[in-house]
């Protein structure tokens, strides 16, 4: 099988040159497959940087992510990056371009994903992809001023960014008897604010734009005013709901760029090995507490809220059992550089076994009736379809491209342990519908339940965290965690001194959300509630 | 359909209290937080919760104090979509700048009096967020407010014991 890395030696030979400066090697354990993180990164001259995406393209190579760093205090001025997947491999590809002339070729030709990415890009680093046909601000709003880049260091962070005036230009369809519908960004429910633009004939929906980035914090720009440690509570609230996952992958990213400090002769200078079973042990319950939550959403949407109060006592039983055992309802700073906060006694691990057999029964009653109702399948069954080759174009990850055909999971392809000995057993289905969405999660949460046992079955004994050593300057890691809604990435680079020089995060909900406008075209309006839940995004993670 | 009736018959009544401090206090902040709504509010509270930035962990929390175990719907406590029937805004998160706007309006919306309970460590300060170009920090930088619930996020317990401070101010 031809890798990725060897798709780019051969078209570029030489020219493509490896990056091992700022990704230490030999790669640190368990991490053998390349660099930091499992990831090869190559640096390549900036009119390549399409040429390589073409190479990857061909190869059926995913775009997993794109951004720009501001390296001018190495003198290197902006630094553009692209992340490719196939499989079981991760690809960094990364070019320069003077900070006089931050321009850089578009992707946008060869994947779509590139189009929100860069626009982001553009947004708040200041780079301009060259060739890309659709430069609104995305996260930006039209009323900041136009030359305010918050993520270069020449930026002022501290105070409030002023406001000038400046309209949004929406996409227009035209044609008799279409007309808009604006929604949010203050929503009905209880829920996170965005705008949507509805283009409907009657009923049916022609056409849907989101506009997000009402609740951008300004959270990758904080991350480098912080110190690593506490660079991992920022982390677990990008987005609440998945904060073993972020907080996670940001320690995986942080951790992969320099090996731990041996406690004692025979220490391998990695983590131990109960730290991470105990990771995977939060972030599989927390995987269940979200998409027990979803599915209830997901039934309360087709009127059948029964179901939403019966999920949500299961789901409010997880979060008690996470507070007695770890201290906090939804494990948030469990998880830090260098191992975790809290180890679980024998009588804890005996607990969650009983509460996984209880929740096994009780899930399974449920499941049943879900299962059984015509009316709730009518609703389900069709509506917003994500085809398998939309999910793929797109480059979507998680439940939503595992509903649509795409047998992707990173828990698979970039293993860590007990990953790699408990190994989950994948669901993909191919409908791509509120009904497959929603089907997968009932696997995932059977599949999760039996890891969690096998987790506590099989625990290792040990320390729960090692002397954390912070990495050395003008170093960079990267991991990717599989959460609940899927992958997330981290890449993180070091400044001079050895503090956060950048920080990047992509959430699924960046490359997950155009999926959303995507699978509504031909439904009606009135289901647009139902097909949100069964995406189920993140609006904060997407905003940062 | 039989299924479900059997299921609604297993269930039973799960607010009823489960034999943890907790519970014991959620009954105690209730049976204060009924009078005082019926009192004040004639029996009914209405709320009008507004994400101004939120991470979404707090929204999390008071979706729960919806679910059957807090059930705050029978101390007369209820969600609406529009702040034009609202007695209280529960406002999360640090205010994001992009927010603000949005924030204020939904405010000047409100009918007075009004009362406005901020939600979070991030909705006290910014928490962690802090302040900077685009986290304004606090929501009482923002509109006046009533109450702060600590906490990040708050657990269900506490969000019914602020809005019980708001309700008894
Ligand atoms: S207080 Fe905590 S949970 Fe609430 S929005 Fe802020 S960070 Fe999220």
């Amino acid at each position: 099988m031809t890798t990725l890395n060897n798709t780019i030696t051969s078209a570029f030979g030489g020219d493509a040159k490896q990056d091992t400066g700022q990704y230490p090697t030999p790669p640190i354990p368990p991490f053998d497959k390349g660099g930091a993180g499992g990831v090869t990164a190559y640096q390549v001259p900036r009119e390549w940087f399409v040429n390589v995406a073409k190479v990857m393209k061909t190869a059926d190579a995913r775009l997993v992510a794109e951004w720009a760093t501001d390296e001018s205090p190495f003198g290197r001025g902006f630094g553009i990056y692209a992340c490719y997947a196939k499989d079981s491999e991760y690809l960094i590809v990364k070019t320069y371009t003077p900070l006089e002339d931050p321009a850089f070729p578009s992707l946008t030709k060869k994947f779509v994903s590139a189009y929100r990415f860069e626009r982001q890009m553009k947004s708040l680093m200041g780079v301009v992809p060259v060739g890309h046909p659709d430069l609104r601000p995305w996260i930006k709003h039209e009323d900041w001023p136009e030359d305010a880049y918050p993520l270069r260091k020449t930026f002022d962070a501290s105070k409030p960014m002023p406001r000038v005036k400046g309209e949004y230009p929406f996409i227009k369809a035209e044609g008799e008897g279409v007309y808009e519908i604006p929604v949010g960004p203050v929503h009905a429910g209880i829920i996170e604010p965005g705008h949507f633009r509805f283009q409907a004939v009657g009923e049916d929906i022609i056409n849907l734009e989101e506009r997000l980035g009402y609740v951008h914090k300004g959270i990758e720009k904080r991350f480098e005013t912080l110190s690593w440690k506490e660079g991992a509570r920022l982390a677990g609230r990008v987005s609440g709901d998945s904060t073993v996952a972020h907080s996670l992958a940001y320690c995986r990213a942080v951790e992969a760029t320099s090996p731990f400090i041996p406690l004692h002769e025979g220490d391998r200078g990695r983590l131990p090995e109960r730290a991470e079973w105990l990771r995977a042990l939060m972030l599989e319950r927390e995987r269940i507490a979200n998409h027990l939550g979803d599915l209830g959403g997901i039934c309360n949407d087709v009127a059948f809220a029964f179901l939403l109060y019966q999920f949500s006592i299961l789901k409010e039983k997880l979060l008690r059992t996470n507070h007695k055992i770890f201290g906090h309802r939804f494990m948030m700073d469990r998880i830090i550089p260098g191992g975790v906060t809290v180890d679980i006694s024998k009588d804890a691990k005996e607990e969650i076994l009983a509460e996984m057999d209880w929740l096994t029964n009780e899930f399974e009653r449920l499941v049943t009736i879900y299962d059984e109702n015509p009316s709730l399948e009518d609703r389900v069954r069709d509506a917003g379809i994500l085809t398998p080759e939309k999910a793929k174009e797109l480059g979507v990850v998680g439940f939503v491209a595992r509903a649509s055909g795409q047998n992707i999971d990173c828990r698979i392809q970039n293993p860590f342990p007990p990953y790699n000995i408990i190994v989950p057993k994948i669901t993909v289905l191919q409908s791509g519908d509120v009904h497959a969405r929603a089907w997968v999660r009932i696997e995932e949460i059977r599949e999760s339940i039996r890891i969690v046992r096998a987790i506590l079955y099989g625990l290792p004994d040990g320390d729960i965290t090692v002397k954390f050593n912070p990495p050395s300057p003008d170093k960079a890691g990267f991991a990717v965690v599989e959460g609940w809604r899927g992958e997330i990435v981290y890449w993180i680079h070091s400044g001079a001194l050895g503090e956060i020089n950048r920080c990047m995060v992509r959430d699924p909900s960046s490359v997950n959300w155009i999926a959303l406008e995507q699978s509504i075209h031909g439904n009606i309006v009135p289901d647009f509630p139902l097909c949100n839940k069964s995406f189920n995004q993140s609006y904060s993670g997407n905003d940062l | 359909m039989l299924r479900i009736l059997h299921q609604i018959f297993r269930t039973g009544i799960v607010t009823e209290p489960l034999p943890s401090a907790v519970e014991a206090e959620i009954e105690g902040t209730g049976a204060r937080l009924e009078e005082a709504v019926r009192r004040r509010f004639c029996r009914s509270l209405t709320i009008r919760q507004v994400d101004a930035g939120s991470c979404n962990g707090c929204e999390l929390e008071i979706h729960a104090i919806n679910n059957p175990i807090y059930n705050c719907e029978r101390f007369g406590i209820h969600f609406t979509a529009s702040p034009r029937f609202a007695d209280m805004l529960l406002v999360t998160g640090p205010v994001s700048r992009n927010m603000e706007i949005a924030l204020r309006r939904t405010y000047n919306a409100t009918p007075a009096p009004k009362l406005v309970v901020a939600v979070g460590d991030c909705g006290y300060n910014g928490g962690i967020f802090g302040e900077n170009y685009a986290s304004l920090g606090g929501v009482g930088k923002i509109i006046p407010v009533d109450v702060y619930i600590h906490g990040c996020p708050p657990t269900p317990a506490a969000i019914l014991r602020g809005i019980l401070r708001a309700v008894e101010k």
